[in-house]
């Protein structure tokens, strides 16, 4: 009792400056791994969610199953996906990237979906009247006008998997995540301070870059939200 | 003995549905932890959210709270609450509180300004009390919004709840964390279909209630069906855990 005392009487800082100070090659590593399989995730979530985004908008028989699957796999909670991965990928960032990917799979196609349905009548009327084919009134005209409501998908993907990343910890991967589960494994708070306010910091520095992207490609929605 | 079937095994073997650790205690913790947290949040943030939304004010807040909120990982947000409260059930109610009131704030805001300002003006006109227009035009416009950041919340809370074994707290997550531990792939894939199911469960159920819980006269016809992209401000409280 007495010995825990004296232990318990030294108290854990929210933060120690000189662990950060010792440990900046762990955390830099942590926070590019972080980088990594957030950048794989929303760009291969993109590649699947490209086509499958443009066979769902054309076709209704099709829009139904794909909205529904990625559904579920949106609901399914992260930890049970990749734990139900484990068994058959094994403790790899393969099995990381199968969960992330998925979960941004709903975001990016529905907005694909959403944004090209977006695109008035009139304007697609006038394309066609203009001569252009289906594939360059969809590259020319249709993409172009949507590519505001797909940013904001890829906006929000990004800031989710930045989030969910840190639950791949779990499973051995992480980025900053390992950090925070660091922190909880010995009881240790610095670790899970640094974590978690760097993984914020890059949700908030992902969006606000992507938000400037958006202003640079799509000058015109600019322009029309301020006449 | 191929991994499907030591699975199926896993689920009939008896011993696993009986006592504190059987999957249905187990799965009652689960939702009463996820009920209970729900409830919490929803007495927080529901008058908050649709006072700002009636009032009319601080709607830069309501709508950024949901952004923040999907900013902060869920499991940091819950390690944070050991550290802060030890490890158990109270740690994982905060946790899951905090995480269940941003959609929620945001969606019955948002939900409050779907009112036209010509139906409040008519209200008025037709003489109907403040009390009464928030009680008999402006809650029921704004319900199906509000059973939206229910159901928003409700299923991110049933998610996060399975992290909540990591900090030795129960639920259906303990199968998962302790199939890890001990490597049991069978109990851990075993506990994962079943937080996987009960997650299916509570968001086709509360979409459900959701519907009806829509007047019919705002009931979209299959045609006029409008659809708004993620990320704008109708749907800015979407999250995933």
């Amino acid at each position: 009792m007495l010995a825990t005392g004296v232990v318990g009487a030294v108290e854990d800082p929210w933060i120690r400056w000189s662990w950060i100070s010792g440990h900046a090659d762990i955390i830099a590593a942590a926070l590019v791994q972080h980088i990594q399989l957030t950048l794989i995730a929303v760009v291969v979530g993109l590649v699947i969610a490209v086509p499958l985004g443009l066979v769902a908008w054309r076709s209704r028989v099709f829009r139904g199953p794909i909205f529904s699957l990625t559904g579920i796999l949106y609901t399914i909670p992260s930890l049970a996906l990749f734990s139900a991965l484990v068994p058959f990928t094994g403790f790899t960032i393969l099995t990381s990237e199968i969960g992330l990917v998925s979960y941004t799979l709903l975001i990016l196609i529905r907005n694909i979906v959403v944004g090209l349905n977006s695109v008035p009548d009139d304007v697609r009327e006038a394309a066609q009247g203009m001569g252009y084919r289906p594939l360059a009134e969809l590259v020319r005209i249709d993409i172009p006008l949507a590519t505001p409501a797909i940013l904001a998908g890829v906006r929000i993907a990004t800031v989710t998997t930045i989030g969910l990343v840190t639950v791949t910890a779990l499973i051995g991967e992480g980025g900053l995540g390992s950090l925070i589960y660091d922190g909880l494994l010995r009881d240790f708070k610095t670790p899970l301070v640094v974590g978690t306010v760097l993984s914020v910091a890059l949700a908030v520095v992902a969006d606000l870059s992507l938000a400037g992207a958006e202003r640079v490609i799509t000058p015109w929605s600019r322009a029309r939200a301020t006449t | 003995m191929n991994f499907a079937n030591q699975v199926l095994q896993w689920f009939l073997n008896g011993a696993h549905w009986q006592g504190d650790g059987g999957i249905p205690h187990r799965t009652f913790e689960h939702l009463a932890m996820s009920g209970a947290s729900v409830l919490t949040a929803a007495v927080i943030a529901l008058p908050v959210g649709i006072a700002i939304g009636h009032i009319g004010r601080g709607g830069i807040l309501a709508i950024n709270i949901s952004n923040i909120g999907r900013a902060i990982p869920s499991f940091a947000v819950l390690v944070i609450a050991v550290e802060l409260f030890g490890i158990g059930a109270l740690p994982a109610f905060i946790a899951l509180v905090a995480l269940a009131i941003p959609p929620m704030v945001t969606n019955s805001y948002i939900g409050m300004r779907e009112v036209d300002a010509d139906v409040r003006e008519a209200a008025r006109g037709m003489g109907m009390r403040e009390r009464a227009v928030l009680l008999r035009v402006e809650l029921p416009i704004a319900l199906p919004f509000i059973m939206a950041g229910i159901r928003t919340s409700a299923v991110n809370v049933v998610a996060t709840a399975t992290l909540a074994a990591l900090v030795a707290w129960g639920g259906l997550g303990r199968f998962i964390v302790d199939g890890f531990g001990l490597q049991d792939y069978p109990m851990m894939f075993a506990g994962a279909i079943m937080v996987a199911i009960l997650s299916l469960i509570v968001e086709f159920s509360l979409a459900g209630a959701q519907r009806l819980a829509t007047p019919a006269g705002l009931r979209p016809s299959k045609t006029v069906q409008k659809e708004e992209p993620l990320g704008t401000t109708r749907d800015t409280a979407m999250v995933a855990a």
